[in-house]
């Protein structure tokens, strides 16, 4: 699959987000202190900045509006739907802690399973294609929202560290949900290496009960819609180093980092969390750039690749 | 709406496709293409239309595949393999997954004949629906921004205000072979009908559960190329030569 990098954009960013969201919805972090009234409105500049680059690769992106209204077939229109439901609760529990200085309990936990849900469906709209085999699987979804409680739990640590208050819970959290991300990341990509495919050119044709089939002529000689978005193959050229740099730096590097951070204190703690989020917030980039240009989309089998 | 209407639906309107005929002209092809860019919806754009890298919607292309045979036997210089030309447009399945995915309702299949449809007017170009489709039929119009697929000529099949002859499908009515035909898939006793029956016309892809309308109909069994080895003339082969070219092998081997 192509991978359009406003996609790509949109689920790292919308996904660190809503981590932060649900970190700040469960009261992790002290509503008196500044920094926190930051990491709410950096959750929702995150968060729409994230929606604003989904509609880049639209064709028509004037009519937008029209795709909330299908949630009861498509998980397109249902993470719409959610994104702008989940507003609801984290724009009161921000309003709440930047002049108020209080956190809600009540739209706190309900803002935190919203965007919870709304990551769930994000990663919805790939699972729930089966003609992209590598994303027709349950680890999909859990990939995503791991990755995305992960980046949630580093800016907790990171704003946390701004305000000087420990967060020695949110550290262990962080090093724990990383690991877990990762493990279902493995899986993932396990699954993927040792797929036998679902189609093939012979069934794509209906000629296998003939024989082989291979690919003779092309219906036309130079790319297409179809092959430009279905069958990128620049990064699977590179994917062993793609998925080793994803592993360290959106994996072992901030993990290291949250291990150092207990012996520092101060600015030194803040530039380390600092280094964590741009580490695993790069590291993540990549491993989204992998999800869509390693993944083999079915139509292929009728292009020879 | 895009949630499917119940399956089935009265009327399946869509087409069967002779793999044993196709020729591999691409008559359709064009036929296709010069019919829609006038007809239903947005013109299919082309992008450097005169240049180097010239591409563009299409809503039906023809593939070519070469099929060896498993233990395909090579007799002189040629193999077993034989060419299979291969036209492919959409299926207009009867559980669409391009449908399901639409977040705004463009995409949708009608609950009477069946046949899948985008409303452009609603159609925000998101492109969901052909990654969902696993054969590859939808393709962006990238000048308009909206997705174009085959209507079944929509505009043609149901269109009285021209000849009866012509109420088929534009690629249909083009093919010089008679590789394709359209019809009602739902009624037993059609022609596409009795076709698929007696010549066990096949579905594309059945493992990715779409259940697709169109049907193919399978190359028929060639014979293997060893039992017309006897019949081919081979240069150095002059046995039961008769008459005049027998008199002169029989000089020409003298002198």
């Amino acid at each position: 699959m192509h991978p359009a990098l406003s996609i790509i954009l949109f689920t790292t960013i919308s996904g660190l987000g809503y981590g932060l969201a649900a970190v700040l919805g469960l009261g992790m972090l002290d509503p008196t202190a500044v920094p926190t009234k930051v990491a709410h409105f950096a959750a929702l500049a995150l968060i729409s900045g994230g929606l604003l680059f989904s509609t880049l690769h639209l064709g028509n992106p004037q009519r937008a509006w029209r795709a909330f209204s299908q949630w009861r077939s498509s998980w397109l229109s249902r993470e719409g739907v959610m994104a702008i439901v989940t507003f609801v609760p984290l724009c009161m529990g921000a309003y709440a802690a930047i002049f108020e200085s209080r956190h809600l309990v009540v739209s706190g936990l309900i803002g935190a399973a919203c965007a919870a849900v709304t990551v769930y469906c994000t990663s919805m709209i790939y699972a729930s294609l089966k003609s992209v085999q590598a994303w027709h699987t349950p680890w999909t979804p859990a990939c995503y929202l791991l990755f995305s409680a992960a980046g949630g739990l580093l800016l907790g640590v990171f704003f946390a560290a701004i305000a000087g208050a420990g967060g020695a819970l949110m550290q262990m959290l962080a090093l724990l949900l990383l690991a877990a991300a990762w493990a279902a990341k493995f899986r993932w990509r396990r699954e993927m290496l040792a797929m036998r495919p679902l189609s093939t050119p012979e069934s794509a044709t209906g000629l296998g009960h003939i024989g082989q089939v291979k690919l003779f002529e092309r219906p036309h000689v130079n790319e297409n819609y179809l092959t430009r978005e279905m069958g990128f193959k620049v990064a699977r050229k590179h994917a062993e180093k793609l998925w080793r740099l994803a592993v360290l730096l959106g994996g072992m590097m901030p993990a290291l980092l949250l291990v150092a951070m207990p012996a520092a204190s101060g600015w030194l703690a803040v530039a380390l969390a600092a280094a964590a989020v741009a580490a695993h917030f790069l590291g993540v980039l990549v491993e989204r750039w992998l999800f869509f240009a390693e993944a083999r989309h079915a139509v292929m089998n009728y292009y020879g690749g | 709406m895009t949630s499917l209407p119940p399956a089935p639906t009265p009327k399946q309107l869509g087409l069967v496709i002779d793999l044993d005929v196709c020729v591999g002209c691409h008559a359709c092809v064009v036929s296709c293409k010069e019919w829609n860019t006038g007809g239903y919806g947005a013109a299919l754009s082309d992008q450097d239309p005169y240049g180097p890298n010239v591409s563009g919607a299409w809503l039906n292309r023809v593939h070519s595949y070469e099929v060896v045979p498993d233990g395909g036997e090579i007799v002189g210089e040629s193999g077993e393999a034989r060419i299979v030309h291969f036209p492919k447009s959409c299926l207009h399945c009867e559980d669409a997954p391009c449908v399901t995915v639409c977040p705004t309702g463009a995409s949708y299949k009608r609950a009477d004949d069946g046949i899948v449809l985008v409303d452009e007017s609603m159609c925000i170009g998101c492109g969901l629906c052909a990654w969902a489709c696993p054969y590859g039929a939808r393709e962006m119009d990238l000048a308009a921004g909206v997705m174009k697929k085959c209507t079944l000529c929509i505009d043609r099949i149901h269109n009285e205000t021209i000849e009866e002859v012509d109420r088929v499908p534009s690629c249909v009515r083009t093919c010089p072979a008679n590789a394709r035909h359209f019809g009602d898939l739902a009624d037993p006793g059609s022609d596409v009908s009795r076709m698929v029956a007696e010549r066990g016309g096949m579905d594309l892809m059945p493992e990715q559960g779409t259940r697709p309308v169109n049907k193919y109909l399978p190359p028929r069994a060639r014979r293997p190329l060893a039992a017309s080895a006897p019949g081919i003339p081979l240069a150095e082969e002059t046995d039961g030569a008769k008459g005049f070219f027998a008199w002169l092998d029989g000089m020409l081997d003298r002198i």
